[in-house]
């Protein structure tokens, strides 16, 4: 009898909706995969499943889609895509949850406003660079002992804790109307080296982005992070800097990690009025 | 000469804290690594990160004592020496993370805040809520961007360590990788390469690790030539929450912050947790352990649930193996502000407020005590000379290993909130002694013969090729794993027996040969990550059968490594005469003991035989005496009477 029921309970299967593409600059194509049903599984397990067997829904063998996951508890931010249209992280996605919404079917796709690799895979080297553009350091003297850090009170610690949360998951930057995407391919005559550095100086000249914006009120705020306010400020009203947020208020919705980025816009919004206030009179 | 590199495989705390210190010496760096490093799994680390502080210190903690607790948890099974400097930095290194912005939880007054942790008796701990290795992690990363933006370090990330290049005098030259976008294979000239790649808990099907934790690049090595050692001891965590793709950490922090773990009184009481009173609940780590009650190390705590759930039948569910970790009396508003980061990944995978309800826990496999064999330079007074490029070198010159994938710091068994200690120590220490290692080279190994590098690609493109024009139809990789992770677990976990890991390493056996006719699905040349996997895979072999090995062989209890037939008995004489005398022969036995196994094990590769050879390296104990570990377990304060009589009697004895 029990044996039975296991096997009735096996037989119970769901449909999953992969938009594919096996390169840079190849279409892209929907397939659909029958999956057995297990209790507790997330989309990541439903992936694993798929990577050992990989045949569609109508029996076909294809390759195993490819993805990006490492931690699977939220917190590396690798496993970014967008499930059933909402973008968030896979590892979360629990399969009783959205098959609650969707009986039956799940769809995933890749993050669109980035170029896909392969499948479900994007690169988001942009939002790096964004880290980069805003000085997102502490400029410490260096790594020899200098003593105890500046005494922080428990209020700005709790400040600072959330925003020191981001992990660089780029579903903020999917959901903002103002992230447009932009894909770049290695010219012909020109090294590796060359194509990056022009990767970088085309995602500066683009929008930041508001994880980049957070970033700069982080470190704003710290005690010896804000001996470089200016130069962040200087970022953010640089081209692609804070004027080019719409104020949709779409990244905190989706932000997997509740990270006040609106407030930390706002923020960041008044202090860049008053730092190009301030450049001004200084001319 | 040519500028010289080092190559750093794995961005985690260890090989971010390498980075950015060389950056600072002025070293030209670059840092290979599976995944963009902000991703490595240095970020799942929970809890916190121990030093002794102003404030414990007036409580009558000290650098040695710390030293002391660490030695003494670990069952005594380190070198004594790098654990004391580790310690001695301790202090140091919260301060330099204090500096780099990582927002340590605060006390009213505004200083770094210090909860409890398993395996001592001093509140150590510093904290950023419960995601500080996360924390730790960013600050590090920030850093490494910033000499990144400086041009002193080069990322390589989507990379696969393939292996080290080693010169014909067995001197590591650089490494070979491949791009994981790509599958381009090409060779990294280094002056130094440093294995920061963490541990290797996907051997086990499923754990706390994190999916690229396979152990490859430290396999790739050990199959290279370098030594391997104490592969036995894998510490299984006393609390996580069971999935279907991974065993999700509760950090040990819960229990530091006042969680208290226990069954109901009555098997599988079918009453909600809160409705059982006070009476009928078993706090069975409390009552077993008085003096460390929850906060027992892990090891200990993990045995005592699983000998709760399996010898005495009082796990929580009929079906499930599992104990209550309650949280549920402490204040909603200090679990928020001290241990969100878990209970929000508790709420969100379990769909239960664990503020509420008490959360339903299980050991799971966590963290690697050992690794790849490391030396160390001592100095007279018991510390490591700074400075020297002997530290942290594996067997193979210029091949360096850093955190946990080296062995060097927690003998049989770690403390919670050591291990970000180790890996950021491993980072810092290191780099000093590689600027005194690089300036000792004659020539750079951009300077060496070509051909030297070109044949370990082609040897790598070589075992690609092979590995892709294998028939379809053979044996799947994922299938495979997932037995292995099921032997694995099964034989050399919680509780070993000999015939059951004589089974165990007859199937790895057996399961490896199967893997060679491993079929791949994708034989494309982009994005292959069946490829990779199938790779991985093909290197955890030699690792399993290291532990399998080191752990048959290893007939005693020590730490993580418990054989029950070999447990040291219980007092059970009725007269305090009678069990006098069986305490003193406990102690003798003990002594016998570590006489015979109070050692490294050293594990060498056999390429042709495809086999481990153990050997056997005394431990350097010259600081702290061993003796018994009992953490106050009750009816064990005679054997420490007779033991501290005994080493009085000794002492005496000296001239």
């Amino acid at each position: 009898m029990a044996e039975n029921h296991r096997e009735g309970e096996a037989a119970k299967t769901f449909d999953v909706r992969i938009l594919r593409q096996a390169g840079p600059g190849q279409a892209s194509y929907w397939e659909r995969h029958r999956v057995s049903y297990e209790p507790d599984m997330n989309v990541i397990s439903v992936l694993q499943k798929i990577a050992a067997h990989p045949r569609t829904a109508d029996g076909q063998d294809v390759t195993p889609v490819a993805w990006d996951c490492n931690c699977l508890e939220e917190v590396c931010g690798s496993c970014t895509m967008v499930i059933n249209g909402r973008v968030r992280q896979a590892c979360s996605a629990l399969v009783d949850r959205l098959l609650e919404q969707h009986p039956d079917e799940i769809e995933l796709r890749p993050a669109s406003t980035f170029p896909v690799v392969r499948d479900l895979v994007v690169d988001r080297g942009r939002l790096f660079q964004a880290l980069k553009k805003v000085t997102a350091w502490v400029a410490v003297d260096g790594y020899y002992d200098r003593g105890e850090g500046p005494p922080q009170s428990q209020e700005e610690q709790e400040q600072l804790y959330p925003l020191s949360h981001c992990m660089s998951c780029g579903c903020c930057l999917e959901a903002c109307p103002q992230y447009a995407r932009v894909e770049l391919t290695r010219g012909v005559d020109e090294s590796p080296e060359e194509f990056v550095q022009r990767q970088a100086e085309t995602y500066d000249r683009l929008f930041l982005g508001p994880h980049a914006i957070s970033q700069v009120i982080l470190f704003n705020s710290h005690p010896t992070g804000r001996h470089m306010s200016s130069l962040r400020l200087d970022a953010l009203i640089a081209e692609g800097g804070i004027q080019l947020c719409g104020n949709a208020q779409n990244c905190v919705a989706v932000c997997p990690k509740d990270i006040p980025l609106t407030t930390s816009i706002a923020r960041a919004g008044r202090a860049a009025t008053v730092h190009a206030l301030r450049k001004w009179f200084d001319v | 000469m040519a500028r010289q590199r080092v190559m750093v495989v794995g961005g985690g705390l260890a090989g971010l804290s390498a980075a950015m210190k060389l950056a600072e010496l002025g070293i030209d760096v670059d840092v290979m690594s599976l995944t963009p490093v902000k991703r490595s799994h240095s970020v799942c680390a929970q809890g916190g990160i121990n030093s002794c502080s102003d404030q414990t210190r007036q409580a009558g903690d000290s650098e040695w004592k710390h030293f002391d607790d660490t030695v003494y948890g670990g069952d005594f099974l380190q070198h004594q020496p790098p654990v004391k400097e580790m310690a001695y930095w301790a202090p140091k290194i919260i301060n330099l993370m204090d500096r780099l912005g990582v927002t340590f939880n605060r006390t009213t007054e505004g200083f770094i805040d210090r909860r409890r942790f398993g395996g001592t008796l001093y509140k150590r701990t510093a904290f950023a809520g419960a995601t500080t290795g996360q924390q730790l992690l960013y600050a590090l990363d920030e850093q490494v961007r910033r000499w990144e933006v400086a041009g002193k370090v080069r990322k390589y990330e989507h990379w696969d360590f393939l292996g080290p290049v080693l010169d014909n005098h067995g001197v590591c030259r650089g490494c070979v990788g491949q791009d994981l976008v790509s599958m381009e294979i090409r060779a990294f000239p280094a002056d130094a390469v440093l294995i920061a790649s963490g541990g290797c808990g996907l051997l086990y099907g499923r754990s706390t690790n994190s999916v690229m934790c396979t152990g490859s690049a430290v396999s790739r090595c050990f199959q290279a030539g370098a030594k391997y050692a104490n592969g036995e001891f894998i510490q299984v965590h006393p609390t996580a929450v069971p999935g279907a793709d991974k065993l999700r950490l509760m950090s040990e922090s819960a229990r530091g912050e006042g969680g208290r773990v226990w069954v109901p009184r009555t098997p599988q009481d079918p009453r909600n947790p809160r409705d059982i009173p006070e009476s009928e609940r078993y706090y069975f780590l409390e009552e077993r352990y008085p003096q460390y009650g929850n906060l027992v190390p892990r090891d200990i705590a993990t045995r005592e649930i699983f000998d709760i759930c399996i010898n005495e039948g009082l796990s929580v569910e009929k079906g499930r193996q599992c104990v209550y970790l309650d949280l549920t009396h402490i204040p909603r508003q200090e679990l928020d502000r001290k241990l969100g980061g878990i209970l929000e990944i508790y709420e969100k995978f379990q769909g239960v407020d664990p503020r509420v309800t008490p959360m339903k826990i299980f050991p799971a496999v966590h963290y690697s005590m050992g690794g790849l064999w490391v030396d160390y330079d001592r100095t007279a007074d018991g510390g490591l000379r700074s400075a020297s490029p002997t530290n942290m070198v594996t067997n193979l010159p210029g091949l360096y290993a850093l955190g946990e994938c080296n062995y060097q710091y927690h003998g049989a068994n770690r403390l919670g909130a050591n291990s970000l200690l180790s890996c950021i120590f491993d980072g810092l220490f290191a780099a000093p002694g590689l600027e005194v290692w690089l300036s000792s080279r004659a020539t750079a190994a951009a300077e060496a013969p070509a051909s030297l590098f070109e044949s370990e690609v082609r040897r790598q493109q070589a075992c690609q090729q092979e590995l892709i024009r294998r028939p379809a139809g053979g044996e799947n990789p994922y299938l495979l794993h997932q037995t292995l992770g099921e032997v694995m677990t099964k034989a050399a976990t919680v509780v070993r027996r000999n015939p059951q890991l004589r089974d165990a390493l007859r199937e790895v056996e057996e399961l490896a040969a199967r893997a060679k006719r491993c079929a791949l699905a994708d034989t494309g040349q982009w994005t292959n990550q069946n490829l990779v996997f199938t790779r991985a895979l093909l290197d955890m072999f030699p690792l399993a059968q290291t532990i399998l090995r080191g752990a048959l062989a290893r007939d005693e209890c020590r730490g993580a490594h418990y054989k029950p037939e070999f447990a040291m008995p219980h007092l059970t004489g009725e007269t305090t005469a009678q069990r006098r005398a069986e305490a003193d022969a406990w102690c003798t036995r003990f002594d016998e003991n570590n006489r015979r196994w109070l050692k490294s094990t050293v594990a060498v590769w056999q390429p042709r035989e495809e086999s481990v050879q153990l050997s056997y390296e005394d431990v350097d104990t010259s600081l702290i005496p061993p003796r018994p570990r009992l953490y106050g377990l009750v009816g064990a304060a005679l054997i420490e009477e007779v033991w501290n009589q005994r080493v009085t009697a000794q002492l005496a004895r000296v001239p």
